[in-house]
């Protein structure tokens, strides 16, 4: 067997194209938005240099309690609120389902067949997924029509469309399918053998979900997890198109600085938005090791 | 047990049916009123039925080129799927051994499915960005004519936009090569090597057959990704927009059912493509067995 894996070295050689792609399109770029975040700019270009104005234009009056919260800090609050709630969402609806899919539908072809039904839309436009909820929630549409024609309000509502709820109902139906696959991996691996043991030792359904299932299931629900708190956590598309463009987040601070070409500036930012996200990550990857789980 | 029909079980098939409404339903809605009549706006109800929509979208009334971006996308989509399926699957066979720099390599992949969309479109467009001033500063430092005559930027689709959709696209390949290879059952390729194959031969008889349906895999998640992809191709695509970019333009500035007529046209497509590939992957799953 030795003498074989000395035969051929050369399957390792087969990353080298995959590898020089994150090289170049991964690790250079994010080496990069570091490094520039400490550089100058004007109007025309960006200045080598070596200035934290970038960064302390950023936390600007931050410090100063006695005024209002910065603007920045509101961002964030702001963002974090958004990544809990759809978090808190995503999880709740994304574990039912992966439950339902992994033990109460029996055959395999079916689970196949409905797991694909949940996974397609992935596979569709984001945009179109986000404007297609605008005939619903309009002020003029099917959702304002049925409250005005029940009598439950007098007024088409506003805050249905473009608002905090929007954004968030939005991003419920894009990602809860991040929360999906990853639990029902995990579910599919718990031995049934243990859910019967607990079964056949008294244990009542709720007490199996919560004493058995849930902890064998806690890997998928930090890597469902991780995904829908990063994607929440970089977001300026969805709270862009479903906020009608009124509502800040931390990354479209970063897309409206790179429109106006103050491309530091947004490296700085860039810089700060990754260093939290790679923070959260770390803390719940404390908890799990992702490799086992493919 | 668990599978017993209990209450349990209708709630949740009830809750199951209430997902799978809130998934497709707002969709399906915005098919129907792109059906809409001449005079329809953006809400129902439908006044009349008609195609009125999608000959305007035809014609180019009122919305930007769209012909072109939807051929741009087509074309980048199948070029990010070839080079997907190509990279990961052999990035997956070389993963299926420790190698030298293989948990860098592991970590990078993890790290791009959750690096924000925004920061690593910033930062490809920066490196594209001092690319070209390096350019630049090489034309005017070595007078070299047809940089600085013809020389406009590197950024573009087939460069920074084709680089920045890879980097989403290749680790669900590679996600996808571990989740095959972790159930691969080995005593089929020791056999054929016993037999004194190739590695190649072994490869292209053996393996290669064994793994086509989920390569199909590979390449659905290559081209629908990128055929959609928004955020990270949005700050390196140079001059030419893909239809996504196109898209989240045009819901800020039109507001007629034109819009809907488009979101069913790249919808079709998306759900044509799934379509084939799983046919695709049953086909090859029934000739296997």
């Amino acid at each position: 067997m030795m003498k074989f894996l000395k035969l051929k070295p050369s399957v390792g050689l087969l990353s080298i194209p995959y590898s020089l792609i994150f090289i170049f399109f991964f690790f250079i770029p994010l080496i990069l938005t570091f490094i520039i975040s400490f550089w100058d700019y004007n109007e025309y270009s960006i200045i080598p240099d070596f200035i934290f104005e970038n960064y302390s234009y950023i936390f600007k009056d931050c410090l100063n309690f006695k005024k209002d919260m910065c603007v920045t800090f509101k961002t964030y609050l702001s963002t974090f609120i958004f990544c809990f709630i759809t978090w808190f969402f995503t999880l709740i609806i994304g574990f039912f389902v992966a439950y339902f899919l992994a033990f109460y539908v029996n055959s395999i072809t079916w689970q196949i067949v409905l797991f694909l039904l949940c996974t397609i839309p992935f596979w569709t436009s984001n945009v179109i997924r986000m404007i297609s909820w605008i005939p619903l929630l309009g002020r003029n549409g099917l959702v304002n029509d049925f409250l005005l024609s029940t009598g439950l309000v007098d007024a088409p509502q506003e805050w249905l469309l473009y608002s905090g709820f929007s954004i968030v109902l939005a991003f419920v139906h894009l990602y809860t399918l991040f929360m999906i696959v990853p639990i029902f991996n995990s579910m599919m691996r718990i031995d049934k053998s243990i859910i019967e043991a607990a079964y056949d030792n008294g244990a009542n359904g709720l007490q199996i979900l919560w004493n058995v299932i849930i902890p064998l299931c806690k890997p998928g629900i930090v890597i469902g997890s991780i995904f829908v708190i990063t994607v929440v956590m970089g977001d300026f598309i969805t709270i862009g198109i479903m906020g009608g463009q009124q509502i800040p987040s931390i990354g479209k601070i970063i897309y409206v600085e790179m429109s106006y070409l103050q491309l530091p500036a947004a490296a700085a930012n860039a810089v700060i938005l990754l260093a939290l996200t790679l923070l959260i990550i770390w803390i719940m990857t404390k908890m799990i090791d992702i490799r086992k789980e493919l | 047990m668990l599978n017993k029909k209990n209450k349990t079980y209708y709630v949740c098939v009830f809750f199951f049916c209430l997902f799978v409404l809130f998934l497709y339903g707002p969709t399906f809605t915005i098919v129907l009123l792109s059906f809409q009549g001449p005079d329809g706006g953006l809400t129902f109800p439908l006044n009349g039925v008609s195609t009125y929509w999608f000959e305007e979208l035809w014609r180019g009334g009122s919305v930007v080129d769209i012909g072109s971006a939807f051929k741009r996308s087509i074309i980048l989509g199948v070029i990010v799927m070839v080079l997907t399926v190509l990279l990961s699957v052999s990035a997956g066979l070389a993963f299926r051994k420790k190698f030298w720099g293989s948990d860098t390599l592991f970590f990078a992949t993890v790290a791009s499915l959750i690096v924000p969309s925004i920061v690593l479109s910033l930062g490809v467009a920066l490196q594209f960005r001092l690319l070209d001033d390096f350019t630049k500063w090489l034309g005017s430092t070595f007078d070299i004519n047809y940089i600085n005559e013809f020389f406009q930027t590197t950024l573009g689709m087939f460069t920074s936009g084709l680089g920045a959709q890879l980097t989403w696209t290749l680790p669900f390949g590679l996600l996808i090569m571990f989740a095959v290879f972790n159930r691969f059952d080995k005593s089929y390729e020791e056999a054929a090597r016993d037999l004194g194959a190739s590695p190649w031969k072994t490869f292209k008889e053996v393996v290669f057959p064994l793994i086509a349906p989920s390569i199909i895999g590979i390449a659905l998640f290559g081209f629908t990704l990128s055929y959609d992809e928004l955020a990270r191709s949005s700050q390196v695509m140079g001059a030419g927009n893909t239809l996504p970019l196109e898209l989240k333009g045009l819901t800020t500035t039109v507001t007629t059912p034109v819009i809907y007529a488009l979101g069913t046209v790249t919808t079709f497509v998306s759900f044509s493509v799934i379509g084939i590939s799983i046919a695709c992957y049953i086909w090859l799953k029934r000739k296997k067995g």
